[in-house]
């Protein structure tokens, strides 16, 4: 079993992915779907070492949640800076955050997180994974800050990914 | 494909409101671009191009057409789902090889590498 589908999720993924992107389900594009869901994992299973484990998945709905209602925030806080940008430049610097989270793929979900949500940039990753440089494009209070990225993204993907 | 169906005005003037706040959030995206003075600032706007502009048009697509088809049409979803994916991507290359040319300058402002080993070339 392991070894036909190494990666169950990614499968269920691709299989869905297929069908949603044709808008059918006629027999041909489940024949299709599922031989995307079957080799697609099988294909990437050499350039993917480790396997990801995932838990809790209600943990995963509340951090998604969380980022969507950050991404419109931030959305209308860098509009705001953009457009003021002619009287106010916005107060743009780097931030120095520790890390507590170690897992690989947690890491690349948090650098997700981190770029798809607007005014943050992951910029650096230390090579133990002890410190992370975050670009910020408008930065008031710097602890509250990193309060507010450690509790509301790391510690989530700590409990999913670890 | 039926073009007689007559889709409710409140819904015309949902899928419009859309379209033009995500166009609105797209164009100060580019706004930012001309706008912001220095390179890691810049790195920024666009995002709101990919966020909000993205979704925004993409909710209107999926309203659009699952009113004119009588059904769900959610596959305009992907969209958003596959950008998120793949802009991070391109951002931090961006945003690495940025900080490495800034550094070789040695301009100011910029933070030292924090990687702790001795010639960390990350």
């Amino acid at each position: 079993m392991k070894r036909f589908f190494p990666a169950p999720l990614l499968s269920v993924s691709m299989f869905f992915l297929w069908l949603l992107l044709n808008v059918s389900v006629s027999p041909g594009n489940l024949v299709l779907a599922a031989a995307l869901g079957i080799f697609a994992p099988l294909l990437l299973a050499p350039l993917r070492p480790q396997q990801a484990h995932i838990r809790r998945p209600r943990v995963i709905i509340r951090l998604l949640c969380r980022v969507g209602t950050d991404v419109v925030m931030s959305n209308l806080q860098v509009a705001k800076g953009v457009l003021r940008a002619g009287s106010r430049q916005p107060h743009s610097v780097f931030v120095h955050i520790p890390l507590d989270l170690r897992d690989a793929h947690g890491l690349a979900a948090l650098s997700m997180i981190t770029t798809v949500v607007p005014g943050t940039v992951w910029s650096e990753l230390a090579l133990d994974r002890s410190m992370l440089l975050l670009h910020v494009f408008d930065l008031k209070d710097e602890a509250a800050f990193i309060e507010h990225f450690k509790h509301a993204y790391e510690r989530p993907l700590m409990e999913i990914f670890e | 494909m039926n073009e007689s169906i007559e889709l409710p005005f409140w819904l015309e003037l949902a899928t419009a409101t859309l379209l033009l706040v995500g166009s609105l959030f797209a164009l100060i995206g580019a706004l930012g671009l001309v706008r912001l003075k220095d390179y890691f600032k810049r790195m920024h706007p666009p995002a709101l191009a990919t966020t909000l502009g993205t979704w925004c048009i993409a909710l209107a697509s999926i309203l659009y057409f699952s009113a004119l088809k009588q059904g769900p049409v959610l596959h305009a979803w992907l969209i958003p789902v596959l950008l998120s994916i793949t802009v991070p991507v391109t951002t931090l290359l961006l945003a690495r090889a940025a900080l490495f040319r800034k550094r070789a300058a040695g301009e100011e402002n910029i933070p030292a590498e924090i990687s702790s080993g001795r010639d960390a070339g990350n």
